[in-house]
Formats: structure tokens, sequence, C-alpha cells
């Protein structure tokens, strides 16, 4: 659910800490639950390969991927590489708490990543809006 | 995390990419567990080595690496027998790309021994209380539990940063308050190898990403005490059903009879009873995994007998030479090892291969694509048991090593 102070003031940086170094800007993609790369989403489509999702179908390629954390076998961090190998890696990843998994991925991949939001990115965030993430500095904003 | 200058310039680039790649790799992970700072690591052991696992992705991103590893390296088995390539059959695709892989690692200065058992071979000391960044579970959990040295569970991507750096972040499994045992479980009946490996999967599964201490008694509450080979077993078994990197057993393990590793009986118990570990067994409706008593229609239609997950020892060598002597089989049975054991045992190997079986070294049916060409494989092994179906597409069937042998020698 968006705060609606938000969407009214100037845009404001939010503060996160830096996982994986980067900047990028893009749409937002909000998925709910963990990600498992490997098995989860396809590495030569970019499309999240998960018949309970809702999201099953959706393409995670050049989004600012929202999502709580990453879950299952290591070798997730070499499909998030094969995505970006693919050009079909999210733009930039904003996780409420980073895992090894996603966090060695992007980093191998150079997607920038910020967890441990000042804001919880679920209450602010929606689908469909643009954002811009610093990973470098360690923030992101809503373009408005 | 605390860097100090040189890692700082390293941070920052001035050692070149690979190196900032790596640190940042390091850093990244020491920052999401609460590191303060990196230690130095005695060895390093990189997992995701099969062409089979890695694909072109994995193999892309470690050609792109630069330098040499800056403590002694060594891999996971590949996906084939690298002296003896047609051992198995491979694809020569499959078999140049895999070559490949080992060219890079190579040139990384890893040694590219590949085995799972890194611990058995004569020149890879590992000491007590040793830091480590080792990447395959079943090894992990020997070097954390039984040899009590130290290491977290490395991916590939982190066991590579942390040999070219030659440290890893101080957290985790490195930190004596982080090993002390949270769950008790208790067992009271007699146990033979495989046995140990069916007390992993039900552990494993029960347990989960807890740190077990056993107390292992016989029915009439004497202490047991698992030979190196049945700790193997186990260990694999529970850290591929579980996520479980060290296990205690009391009265056993070097840890837990340690005076200064301080540490209270876990409240949190469990027993696991024998009928538990008879149920691994009797999920291929057996009535019981002992040669002798064995309904043999649940064998039917097995097309391939592996041991050897983990990689065999000397002694597992011998024994199965035992139990062939003299014989030959009539279904393919691989016995996969490290070449490290088999050059030291070239009789031993020399006696199982003159009854057909086949002793491949640097693989095995796990990370081998040759076992996706059989439908249903027969295994001693409570890892290779949990992880034949999704890697190798086909069933798997548990029971110890004597009707394993049984099997390849049926008609």
């Amino acid at each position: 659910m968006k705060m609606s102070g938000n969407k009214n003031t100037n845009s404001k940086r939010i503060k996160g800490r830096t996982i994986s170094r980067g900047c990028a800007e893009g749409e937002v993609l909000l998925i709910e639950t963990p990600i498992s790369f490997l098995g989860g989403v396809n590495s030569a489509t970019g499309e999240i390969t998960d018949k309970e999702s809702k999201h099953d179908g959706v393409s995670v390629a050049g989004k600012i991927l929202v999502f709580p954390s990453g879950k299952g076998s290591t070798v997730g961090s070499y499909v998030m590489y094969q995505l970006k190998k693919n050009k079909k890696a999210p733009a930039a990843i904003i996780n409420t708490e980073c895992e090894t998994i996603v966090a060695v991925g992007a980093i191998i991949s150079e997607i920038p990543l910020l967890d441990k939001t000042k804001e919880d990115p679920f209450d602010i965030l929606e689908n469909g809006d643009r954002v811009i993430v610093n990973a470098t500095e360690g923030w992101f904003e809503i373009k408005k | 995390m605390y860097l100090t200058k040189e890692e700082e310039k390293i941070y920052n680039g001035e050692e070149g990419e690979t190196l900032q790649k790596a640190i940042e790799i390091l850093v990244a992970l020491g920052d999401i567990y609460g590191a303060e700072k990196f230690i130095p690591i005695k060895s390093a052991q990189i997992s995701g080595v099969s062409y089979k696992t890695i694909g072109d992705a994995g193999l892309e991103w470690i050609s792109d690496l630069k330098g040499t590893v800056k403590v002694p390296s060594i891999l996971n088995p590949a996906g084939m027998d690298t002296e003896n390539r047609k051992s198995l059959p491979i694809d020569d695709h499959f078999a140049e790309k895999q070559i490949e892989i080992l060219n890079v690692f190579k040139n990384l200065g890893i040694r590219t021994q590949c085995t799972c058992t890194p611990y058995l071979l004569k020149d890879f000391d590992v000491k007590y209380k040793d830091n480590l960044a080792w990447g395959e579970s079943s090894a992990i959990s020997f070097a954390n539990s039984v040899l009590g040295a130290r290491t977290n569970r490395e991916g590939g991507p982190s066991a590579i940063s942390a040999a070219l750096i030659g440290k890893t972040p101080n957290y985790g499994l490195h930190l004596e308050e982080n090993r002390i045992p949270t769950i008790l479980v208790e067992t009271d009946f007699e146990m033979n190898l495989s046995d140990f490996a069916a007390l992993g999967v039900v552990a494993g599964k029960e347990v989960g990403n807890e740190i077990p201490l056993f107390r292992m008694k016989d029915e009439k509450q004497n202490q047991i005490c698992p030979k190196r080979d049945e700790l193997k077993a186990l260990g694999a078994a529970m850290a591929a059903t579980g996520s479980v990197a060290l296990y205690h057993i009391e009265n056993i393990t070097p840890e837990v009879l340690d005076k200064d590793f301080s540490f209270e009986i876990p409240k949190n118990k469990i027993t696991i009873e024998k009928e538990q570990i008879d149920e691994i067994y009797e999920i291929v409706n057996l009535p019981s995994g002992k040669a002798d008593n064995v309904d043999r229609r649940a064998f039917e239609n097995v097309d391939l007998v592996t041991v050897g997950c983990p990689h065999c020892s000397e002694e597992e060598l011998r024994r199965i030479s035992e139990l062939l002597d003299g014989k030959s089989v009539k279904k393919s049975f691989w016995i996969f090892t490290s070449r490290d054991v088999a050059n030291r045992n070239p009789q031993i190997v020399e006696s199982i291969e003159k009854s057909g079986a086949k002793v491949v070294c640097d693989t095995c049916m796990v990370v081998s694509p040759a076992a996706n060409l059989y439908s249903k494989i027969m295994v001693n092994s409570g890892k290779a048991y949990a992880y034949v179906p999704g890697m190798c597409s086909a069933k798997s069937v548990f029971a110890d090593l004597e009707n394993c042998v049984k099997e390849a020698l049926r008609e």
C-alpha cells in the first residue's frame, strides 16, 4: 500500500544498505514472496516460472525488482549472471533483507542491489512506479 | 565491516577488477551476516565445477577472472574422469566444455584435483580450528564436525573469491558461539555403514538447519563409536536433506571433547527410532535393508548401480573388491573415488575392474551427465538418494553396499 505522503512531496531519497554497487532506473515490479532464481526464473526469457504465483509469466527484464529475499540453490547466482548475459536481468533489485545467493548473483552480474531500506519498499512502492536506484551511494527515489 | 588499508585498496580497484569483484562479494556477505573483519583461511574447496551444474553462464564468469589463488585450493567433482574421458559415456561437446572449465581453474593456480573428499588426500592437511572456505556440502560437514575445522557453506563464487583474496569474512561457523549444539538427537540401536546414511536422511529432515548433538548408544546403552566412513555418510546425507553444516557426537567429535568449548546439552530433544531408519529402505518396499532378508522385486528395472558418494575411501574400495572377488557384474556398476585414493591403491582398483565394474575418478553419479542415460539408479548414499531424482531425472533406490554389489551381479 502506498502512503499518500510520498507521492505529494518532492521526490525524496530513501536510504538503504549497499549490497551491489551501481545505478539504474526503471519500472517497479513487486514480488511479495522469496524468489529462487534456479527454477523460478527462465534465464533465456527473464520470465517468472512459478505456476503458484500470480506473477507467472511476467518478465523481470529491465525492472526494478522488489522482493523480500532469495531462496533455493546457490546455482541461482549463476542464473542471474545468465540473465544478464541474455539481456534479461532486472535493472536493479531492492530486497527487504538480502541473502547470499542473490547478493553474490547481483555482484557478479553487476546488478545494483539495495536492502534494509529505511522505509519498507512494499509500503511505498506500487507496480509500475518509476524508480531510480543508486546503490553506489545507497539510496533510491521515486521519480515523479 | 572493518577493512584494513590493504583491503580497502583492493575494494577500490587498485589491484585490478578480479580482486575488486572478489572482495566486493566477500564484503557483501560479511555485511549481511554481521562480520566485523576478515580472517585468513588455510585452504579453499571450490564447488560448481561440472559443466552439468554451472553451464555456459558459470564458465563465462570464471573465464573472466584473472590472477592466482593465495591459498591451497582444490575442486569439487567435475562431470567426467579427467584422465580417462571414455570411461563413461560423455559426448564430445560436454567433454570440451569440461576441459575448458578445468583449464580456467588451472590458470588461476587451483589444483585440478576434483573430489568431494579433500580431507582424504595425503597432502591437503586440515587441522583443528583451521579456518577454511569450502564449497561441497559433505566436505563442509566433515571438516566442521569430524575435523573441528571451521567453514561456512560457500557457493562457487564466494569460495573462489576467498581463495583469490586468501581471506573470508569472520561470521557464522567461524565464530565459536555459532558452533554450539542446538538440538539433542538420541538413538539407541546399532548401525552399519548404510544405516548411518539412512540416519542422516532422517535427521537432516528433522533438524533442518539446527546444529545437532547426537547421543548414540546401542540397545544396551553402550557408546557407539562410528568409523570415519560412517561419519562421512552421516554428514553427507544430513547436508542433503537438511542444511546441516556442523554436527557433534557426544564423546566422539573433537569439539565436544575440547575442555575449552563450553556448551550445555540442548533442552530441545528428539529421538530417532530404528523403524524410521528402516523406512528409508522400505521406501523401496524392502522389509529390511539387510543383505539376506530382501525382497528383490523392489529392485526391478534397476539399470545402474553406483557407490562413492562421497568419494570412496581406501577401506571402502577394499571392501568392494572383496565383495566382487572372482565374480562378474551383469549390470553397469560405477564406483566413484578421488584420483589420489585410486592412484595409491592400484591393485584394489585392478581387482574391482576385473569384475567388469568401473572405478571412475574426479566425478560422481550426481554431477556426471552419464547418469542421466539411466532410469533407475541404485545407491548406498543418503546424499545421492536425495539428489539423483532432480539432477539425473532418474529414480533412486537406497540399499546397503552388500545389496548394491549383489544387484550389480544379478542377471
